[in-house]
Order: structure tokens, then C-alpha cells, then sequence
């Protein structure tokens, strides 16, 4: 079992926890992630690691499904049944000069420590955080802390720009600061976006990827992408890989693979969590009041 | 020990080889309960009097791990049951594993003279009988330790290979962790083989005797990645490593359509149901594709092959095919699968080869494209080559395959332990005898030296490699 230090809401349905994994804590490398299972009866998810003390590691979870709604439900003093990690290639932290770090939603906390790692390897980091609505953009003051600059989209215009970040990282591109390399986590439909407005200017590109997995050791192959035409497991040879070359339609036709389990699931989890704290009204209507202080790094 | 067969050999050899009780195929295809039922007495008795007590004990020879068969069956005879088990593990410390899912018809009961006039002794349904009647009456006959040595010892990987030599290595008076990368103890015993072969709690209780023999086990802890070989034998303080990861790594065919929804290899969708419970689906999260009503096929003639064709049957499979390049005689799988899967309805499309997975606009598997194979002259393996027939590509159709063409080694080890030399394929180099590596104080064997093979293979590795790593620690030599 994993006791569950800390826990707080960060947004509407996205956690952000502390969980005692000492052996992972001391070993993790940005970009690494964990497999999960919540409990006895639980299925294996990959969770991005977002940060790690010598005794803890950081896991930002949006309650999407059965399993990170369950998840979700969790408060300290609780456990986790299952961790086991750092697993998959760390981030390639190298001197490019000018990056560009792209956070779509809970990617943010996916990207979060590899944008750190960059500015501490002396890279000049900007950061462009994208959400549907101001709630959903998150760790925003973290980012500020180390970032030369931080841009913030939102889809409805109801907090920075309104738009998406590509509508950002496309002036960029064109401006005075062309950067030398992208790193853009978030959902597929964005990465592949963001692929394709650094592709024609010939811009180093990585993306995290999020295939479904089991096992997380290269035992099940259930992770394989295409990239460049040829197959990699995920769960070993990326998460990271070369954006321009990654065939996004593949992952997004496997990702959708379980969706009718996925949904069953879910809606029967549902049916016996009628109210779970992420719907509470009070919070929904004012996220800010669950914010938490800046997370011990 | 001397025969208390009442019999003259000819009697015995008169008495035909009694029959394994079993579910009936037209019930068993539909659940996943144990296929085999076992022995009881009066036929494990009415078995054991076939033997011969040859003067030279072929079947012994046979035994990968050395099991003294002749003295088992003999004090089966003498009704003497936990005696029998105990005898048993002396040399083999998963008896009621063995006894189910060993190839016997290659190993013991391949030697057996009364095979070579009729059918040979059931080593197997007897090794089985001892082992189960052992568990029943709850007294296991656990070896003693011999003193503590104080040293350290860490498996990686709790297989077969890992656990036999766990259970070796602390019987000799070592202090032995094995560290597991899943949240539950086994390996392939667990994940890949299916519960109708080989139930779950049969494992659960030789790993708990083992637990009860003083081995320490610590499961979600991935080798390479949590802790490293290094770290193993430095800051942890283990004297001696033993790496028996498994070749987990799967092979696909390299064909396109690969990535339909729908492809799976064999190792994703056997630890989907195996470990992760899909059939239980939603009592239990891990889904996997519903193949109630559809075609599923499965790529490979292997023992994993009719794991996962005899799986997808009992998921409700309307048609579940087996689909080899070469001809039902050059299958590898044991003999009991083939004829168990054919009893349950599976078809066998034989001399075929997958050449493109087909699919739909929404990236789903709607069929395979296979090409037909003539036989050959032999390869290195001794079975004749399959070569493709031109011409005479077909289509079937399938919205679920399963690739089930064997494994590599898997590398996160060998990655991380930069002194560890590997051969082109990914499996370590170890000595076949005292499967010593290239770096001092690391051992290796089972799949991940040999590639994949078979359970009972692993664990002669496993003790092989106890029997080295104890003389290493008790001398220091390399």
C-alpha cells in the first residue's frame, strides 16, 4: 500500500496528490511515470510523475474515467494499493536556447518538471498553458516561478487569450524568438496541432505520449505507436517521442479501443458516487477556494 | 527403495493408462474452472501399479529438475502420499505446478519403457495426485533449512525460474528476496497461463510454502528501473543476484495492420484475463475487447497459442481459429492442448500465414489476409520450413487476433547493467551449467537466457543456478 500524504483539488475533477513511494521518489527523472492501481480490483493506469521530494512523488490525476474518479475520491491519510515506477525514458534535458513548453490541460503537470529541468539546464523557457476555461488551467504560478514567460489560452476567452495554443505558438514562431525546440503534453487532437505548426519551420518537436497499458515493462505490447513507420512500446522506448513523426491517428483510434467499457464503467461508478466531492456546487463555482499553496518541490 | 508392486510386469503392463477425469468440452468451453479434475486414489493406485521400477529409471533422465520418479510412485503404491510429495520436492519445489503444465510426453513419459510398446506411465496425473492430496490435507512437506549463512541473495523475477531457485537457495541457509515488477507473484504462472490450466490459488500456496521456507518477496518493484543490478549489489547488500526476468518482450509479425484495434499479442490479452480479471469485467476495471459473437484468431501453434484460443472460446468467441504456417505435427504446444482446444470446438487452419491485417475506417480489425504454406526441407529446429505458396493469398475473417509467435528477452535489465553481455536477440550470456554472467556475482537463466521455453526448463535453470550461487558464496570463487 502507498499512503496518500497530501491531497488537494487544483481544478474541477484534477487532484493533485502526495503519495509516500520512497523508492520512486529517489529515482525519478522528469518525463518518468508510474503505473497505478487504486485498488484490489483496479485496473493498471500510467500516471506522469509532476514532481518528488526524497520520500514522495506528485501525481496531478483528472477524473476522466472509473479509475481516476475512484482515484480522485481519495484523501490523505488513505493509500494506494499499487505504485511501481519511475518507468519509460526520461525527458532528454539538453541546452537548446529557446523552448517552448506547451501545457494543454492537466498536461501541464505532465510538463511541469521537465520545463524546470530545461531552465535549470539554462534554457531560455516559455510557457504556453492552454485551457477549455480559466479553471482548467493549472499550475500557473508554479510555471511563473522558473518560466521567462508564461502564455495562457482559453478556449472561451474566460482567462488570457482566447484561443488555443497554437493561435500562441504560432506567433511565436514567426516572431523575433524563434525557439529551438517544443515540448507540447496534452490531448492528442493539440499535439498533433502543435506538430504541425512547428513541422513546416523545421523545429525540434517532442510530445508525451498517452497510449492505453497494462504492465508498463514492454511485456504486453499494448502500447505500440507508430512512429516515423516503425513500432515502439511506449511504456520503454518513449513516452517522449519526435512529434513530427509520430502517426497521431493510430493513437487515437487505440486509445478509443475500451471507450464503450470505459463508459459502462464509468456510468455504473457513477450510479454509486452520486455526489463525489469534484461535483460539489460550492466548488465548481469558486475552484480558487481549493487552490493549494505552491507545492513543495 | 525396493518395488511393493504385487504385480509381475506383465500384469502391469496389461493394465491400461487410466484416463484423466475432466469437465466435459461442451460445459468447460464456457467457464474458465480447471479443465482437469485429478486423480483419485483408487486410480492414482490403479496407475501406479503400471510401472516397471526399471533397474535403469529412464524417466528420471528425462526430468529437466532430476525428480526421483521411480521412489514416488513407489510410495504411492505403499499408500503413502505426503511421503510421495515430499520425495518430490526434494528435487522440485512446484509439484502441483509441474504436474499440470510440464510437456511430459517430451520429458519423463517420453523415456518410459512401457511407452515403447503402449502408452507410458501418467508421471504427470501421479505428480499431480501427490501434490494436490498434500495440499488438501494441509501438510506440506517443506524441506528444512539448513544453518543461515548470512548471505544475501537477490532474485529478480518470481517465474518459475526465480522461484525454484529461491526455494533452493534458502534451503541451503540464504537470506533470498525476490523482487517481482507486478503487483502479484508469479510471472507467467500467473499472467500467462490460464486459470482453466493451471488455478491461481495453486500458485498462491506453493508461493506461500515458499514464504513459509523463510524467502522474502517484494512485489511492484521493476529491476532497471526501480533499483538497479548495481544498486543490488551495492548499497542493497545482496552477495549474489540472480536475474530470471522471462523473455517478456512480445514478437509481432511485422505485417501491416498491426496496430488495428483488435491486434493483440498473446502476452496483452492472456494478462488481461489471467491477471487483471477482464472476463470479470465490470466487477473487476480491466476491460478487453468483448468477443462474445465475433472471430478471433490466433497466430501461433504454440502452448501460449492454445492458451489463447481455448481464452477467447470461453469470452464467448463465435469462431476461435488457430492459425500456423506449418502442419499440426510440427506444433510445439503439448499434446493435451491440442487435443483439449480441437474438443472444445477450436479450428485449426493449418499451413497458413498471415500476410496484412485488414480493417475498417474507424481502424477496427475486420479481417486477416493469410497466403498458404508448403513444407520444405528442415530447419535448425528439425521441423520441416514452411515457404509460402504463391498465388495463394485468401482472406478470413477475424475483428479479434491475437499474435502469439513467442517473446525476446526483455531488456530493462540488461539496459541498465552495462557490464552484462547479451547475444543479438536480447537474452543474456550466461554458462549453460553454472549460468555465471559476465559480471561477478550475477547469475542468469530461464527465458531470458534460453528465449522462451518451458516452465519446468526455467526451473532446472533456477536450480542450477542455486547450486552455483552457493558455491560462489560459500567459496567466493568466480
Amino acid at each position: 500500500m502507498f499512503p496518500i500524504v497530501e491531497a488537494r483539488w487544483l481544478a474541477p475533477d484534477v487532484k493533485w496528490f502526495r503519495i509516500r513511494a520512497p523508492l520512486i521518489a529517489r529515482k525519478q527523472q522528469p518525463g518518468q511515470f508510474v503505473i497505478v492501481r487504486v485498488h484490489e480490483r483496479g485496473e493498471r493506469i500510467p500516471l506522469t510523475i509532476a514532481g518528488a521530494d526524497t520520500e514522495t512523488i506528485t501525481l496531478i490525476v483528472q477524473g476522466v474515467g472509473k479509475t481516476t474518479k475512484l482515484l480522485n475520491t481519495l484523501e490523505a491519510g488513505q493509500a494506494v494499493r499499487d505504485v511501481v515506477g519511475p518507468l519509460g525514458r526520461p525527458s532528454e534535458i539538453r541546452r537548446y536556447g529557446t523552448v517552448v513548453v506547451i501545457g494543454g490541460g492537466v498536461g501541464t503537470a505532465i510538463a511541469y518538471p521537465t520545463a524546470r529541468a530545461l531552465k535549470q539546464a539554462g534554457n531560455r523557457v516559455l510557457a504556453i498553458l492552454g485551457g477549455r476555461t480559466r479553471a482548467l488551467v493549472i499550475l500557473e504560478p508554479e510555471m511563473r516561478a522558473f518560466c521567462d514567460a508564461v502564455y495562457v489560452t482559453t478556449d472561451d476567452g474566460s482567462y488570457g487569450e482566447k484561443g488555443l495554443v497554437t493561435d500562441r505558438l504560432r506567433a511565436l514562431v514567426t516572431g523575433p524568438e524563434r525557439p529551438d525546440f517544443v515540448l507540447a503534453i496534452g490531448p492528442i487532437p493539440m499535439m498533433r496541432a502543435v506538430a504541425e505548426v512547428t513541422r513546416p519551420h523545421g523545429i525540434q518537436t517532442m510530445v508525451s505520449l498517452n497510449p492505453i497499458m497494462v504492465d508498463g515493462t514492454g511485456m504486453c505490447g499494448g502500447c505500440r505507436v507508430v512512429v516515423g513507420g516503425k513500432t515502439f512500446f511506449a511504456c520503454v522506448d518513449g513516452p517522449e517521442f519526435d512529434a513530427h513523426q509520430v502517426d497521431f491517428q493510430i493513437l487515437a483510434a487505440r486509445n478509443a479501443m475500451y471507450r464503450e467499457a470505459e463508459q459502462r464503467a464509468l456510468a455504473e461508478f457513477q450510479a454509486q458516487h452520486p455526489h463525489p466531492p469534484d461535483q460539489c456546487r460550492l466548488t465548481r463555482a469558486h475552484p480558487e477556494l481549493l487552490l493549494p499553496p505552491v507545492p513543495a518541490s | 527403495m525396493n518395488s511393493s508392486n504385487p504385480l509381475p510386469p506383465k500384469e502391469r503392463m496389461r493394465i491400461p493408462r487410466q484416463r484423466m477425469p475432466e469437465q466435459p468440452p461442451a460445459d468447460r468451453r464456457a467457464n474458465f474452472a480447471e479443465v482437469n479434475l485429478g486423480l483419485d486414489a483408487a486410480l492414482a493406485r490403479q496407475e501406479a501399479l503400471r510401472c516397471l521400477h526399471c533397474q535403469s529409471h529412464h524417466c528420471f533422465t528425462g526430468c529437466p529438475v532430476g525428480v526421483k520418479i521411480k521412489d514416488f510412485v513407489e510410495l504411492i503404491l505403499r499408500g503413502d502420499y505426503l511421503a510421495a510429495a515430499a520425495k518430490i520436492r526434494e528435487d522440485n519445489v512446484l509439484p502441483a505446478i509441474t504436474g499440470r503444465v510440464c510437456p511430459q510426453e517430451d520429458q519423463c513419459e517420453g523415456q518410459c519403457i512401457l511407452g515403447k510398446h503402449g502408452q507410458p506411465l501418467a508421471i504427470g496425473y501421479l505428480e499431480r495426485f501427490v501434490a494436490d492430496y498434500e495440499r488438501r490435507v494441509g501438510q506440506v512437506g517443506l524441506p528444512p533449512n539448513a544453518p543461515p549463512t548470512g548471505r544475501r541473495v537477490a532474485v529478480i523475477g518470481s517465474g518459475p525460474a526465480g522461484l525454484s531457485a529461491a526455494g533452493d537457495l534458502v534451503q541451503r541457509g540464504h537470506q533470498v528476496t525476490v523482487f517481482e515488477a507486478l503487483h502479484e507473484l508469479g510471472g507467467v504462472l500467473i499472467y500467462g497461463i490460464p486459470e482453466f490450466r493451471l488455478p491461481k490459488h495453486i500458485v498462491h500456496e506453493e508461493i506461500e510454502n515458499l514464504r513459509r521456507m523463510g524467502v522474502e518477496f517484494r512485489t511492484n518493484v521493476v529491476v532497471g528501473r526501480t533499483v538497479t543490478v548495481d544498486e543490488l549489489l551495492g548499497r542493497e547488500g545482496y552477495h549474489a543476484v540472480f536475474i530470471a526476468t522471462g523473455a517478456g518482450l512480445p514478437v509481432f509479425l511485422n505485417i501491416p495492420g498491426e496496430h488495428l484495434c483488435g491486434v493483440y499479442s498473446a502476452n496483452e490479452f492472456l494478462t488481461r484475463v489471467n491477471l487483471m480479471k477482464a472476463n470479470e469485467f465490470p466487477a473487476w476495471d480491466e476491460p478487453i475487447y468483448d468477443c462474445r459473437g465475433r472471430a478471433v484468431a490466433v497466430i501461433g501453434g504454440g502452448n501460449t497459442a492454445m492458451d489463447a484460443v481455448r481464452t477467447a472460446l470461453r469470452l464467448g468467441a463465435a469462431t476461435a481459429t488457430i492459425v500456423y504456417r506449418r502442419s499440426e505435427v510440427e506444433m510445439p504446444a503439448r499434446a493435451e492442448e491440442i487435443k483439449h482446444a480441437r474438443e472444445e470446438g477450436v479450428q485449426f487452419l493449418t499451413l497458413a500465414n498471415p500476410v496484412e491485417f485488414l480493417g475498417d475506417a474507424r481502424g477496427w480489425l475486420t479481417g486477416i489476409r493469410c497466403q498458404r504454406m508448403a513444407l520444405g526441407e528442415p530447419d535448425a529446429s528439425g521441423r520441416r520450413r514452411p515457404h509460402p505458396v504463391p498465388g495463394s493469398e485468401f482472406e478470413i475473417p477475424a475483428q479479434v487476433a491475437i499474435v502469439a509467435v513467442g517473446n525476446r528477452g526483455n531488456p530493462l535489465v540488461q539496459s541498465t547493467t552495462p557490464d552484462l553481455k547479451t547475444n543479438p536477440l536480447g537474452y543474456i550470456e550466461a554458462d549453460p551449467q553454472t549460468l555465471k554472467t559476465s559480471k561477478r556475482g550475477v547469475f542468469a537463466g530461464g527465458d531470458i537466457v534460453t528465449g522462451g521455453a518451458t516452465v519446468i526448463l526455467a526451473m532446472g535453470a533456477g536450480r542450477r543456478a542455486a547450486r552455483a550461487i552457493d558455491q560462489y558464496l560459500r567459496t567466493g570463487a568466480w
